[in-house]
């Protein structure tokens, strides 16, 4: 903890998402458009981590993230937290959980699919199978497993 | 009583609950027995083909005129000044359906039917086809074909043979039936072209038979339907399109053992699946099929144009 303070520097105010799984954050921050903002962004990539071994971390300064927003983080990052900070103290903690659908953030593999079309937002909802998840397009309908969705 | 599909977005099968598939067919065979040629006086219906499809353009512009509706629209996307111009899908649909009641939309991406809904300005969007996904008045077409035929839906045991990976129809044909008890299903296809693993984890999930096999001499003796696609020579290679094509084409002779209640269905167009020979047996039922597609698109639209219908 020590060490992380030393690298990332604490916010006065805003959200800080961490446990987030080493090279992941900067997938986050283009997929989520974190950046699309004029507020302050700090990133700790590869950083120590007791629960993950190396974790990446992002702090929004004067930013709260929504519900959805929080919720859609658990799929590239089932463990991660996050806390909202005010004063520098933690007023909150977040546990994200599996959204049942995921809009905006992921692309559809079905190059035919025509959510490519840049005016429209896409739209996955999940569905649980005997043994894995699949992410099902709200567009074109077509069934995918998770993993060749998020890769 | 409003009828559950006033005003509803026809897009998918799988949209439609089973007593709103009741409801469809039960209204196209009343309509068969007793045309209503006024049913939908007043009403402007733009059907929209952003690509050719001329059987299905045909069916619906006559299930129209034959309601009593009028039609604007185009047949061919590429010939028109929206896309010469460059206008959006969601521009054109929205200033569509400040014309008129309806929208029948065709069109080569997938999605795009659900697109256009959100676009409508809540006009009703009737799918005629969105790239490989879904048509599901084909689908309708289909199941009042086969009720028609063998008087139930249940019970039922149906082959399914051709281009089983790209062949929406029978994609959409098998989760309707799914939705009934104790059918069976056989699967017929090269192997580069089986169904694919949602339609089977769909019917594995749900506990419904399913049995893939070689060809249709094993099982004619069991089936009720045998649904007859192409075989598209442009997905295969061409050796592999040379083998697969030889085992899949039906002819009299491997009807020798066929149930007296057997009925051929296709979604046509035919190349050369089906001989010629075939069509002049009791069996063959494409053609009657096809004309079906009339009632059951007459059906669907008043269904969703007439609130109190039924």
């Amino acid at each position: 903890m020590q060490i992380n303070k030393l690298q990332v520097e604490a916010i006065k105010c805003g959200s800080v998402i961490d446990h987030i799984p080493s090279q992941i954050g900067f997938k986050l921050l283009s997929l989520f458009r974190f950046t699309e903002t004029e507020n302050r962004i700090t990133i700790g990539l590869n950083l120590p981590s007791q629960k993950l071994g190396k974790k990446d971390i992002i702090k929004i300064e004067n930013t709260f993230l929504s519900a959805d927003q929080i919720n859609q983080l658990a799929i590239y990052s089932p463990c991660a937290t996050v806390n909202y900070i005010d004063q520098y103290n933690l007023v909150g903690k977040i546990f994200p959980k599996l959204p049942k659908k995921i809009d905006r953030i992921l692309v559809c593999p079905n190059s035919n699919c025509v959510s490519h079309n840049n005016s429209i937002n896409s739209s996955f909802i999940f569905i649980k199978k005997l043994n894995s998840m699949n992410l099902k397009c709200q567009y074109c309908e077509k069934e995918f497993s998770k993993n060749i969705v998020l890769s | 009583m409003r009828n559950s599909l006033y005003k509803k977005n026809i897009i998918s099968i799988n949209d439609l609950k089973r007593d709103e598939l009741e409801l469809v067919l039960k209204k196209s065979a009343i309509l068969k027995k007793k045309p209503e040629p006024g049913l939908l006086k007043n009403k402007i219906i733009a059907s929209c083909f952003f690509e050719a499809s001329t059987r299905t353009r045909l069916s619906f512009e006559t299930a129209i005129y034959r309601l009593g509706a009028s039609i604007i629209g185009f047949s061919d996307g590429n010939n028109i000044s929206l896309s010469q111009k460059g206008e959006s899908l969601e521009d054109t649909i929205s200033v569509i359906s400040s014309y008129v009641d309806a929208i029948i939309i065709r069109h080569p991406q997938e999605g795009s039917a659900r697109l256009a809904a959100e676009f409508s300005n809540s006009i009703p969007i009737f799918n005629a086809g969105d790239g490989s996904n879904q048509h599901p008045t084909q689908t309708l077409l289909d199941l009042f074909t086969i009720k028609e035929t063998q008087n139930r839906l249940n019970e039922l045991n149906i082959a399914m043979v051709g281009d089983l990976k790209y062949g929406r129809t029978v994609h959409s044909l098998t989760q309707a039936l799914a939705k009934y008890k104790k059918n069976k299903f056989f699967f017929i296809s090269p192997d580069a072209l089986t169904m694919p693993s949602y339609i089977n984890d769909m019917l594995l999930e749900n506990q419904i038979s399913c049995t893939r096999c070689q060809n249709i001499e094993e099982i004619i003796s069991e089936i009720d339907i045998l649904y007859m696609t192409r075989v598209q020579k442009e997905r295969l290679e061409s050796t592999e399109y040379a083998n697969s094509k030889s085992k899949f084409i039906l002819h009299t002779k491997t009807l020798k053992n066929a149930r007296n209640n057997l009925k051929i269905l296709h979604p046509l167009p035919r190349i050369d699946e089906i001989d010629y020979d075939v069509d002049k047996t009791p069996y063959a039922w494409y053609f009657k099929q096809a004309a079906n597609g009339i009632y059951a698109r007459q059906a669907i639209l008043s269904l969703v144009l007439i609130e109190n219908h039924f």
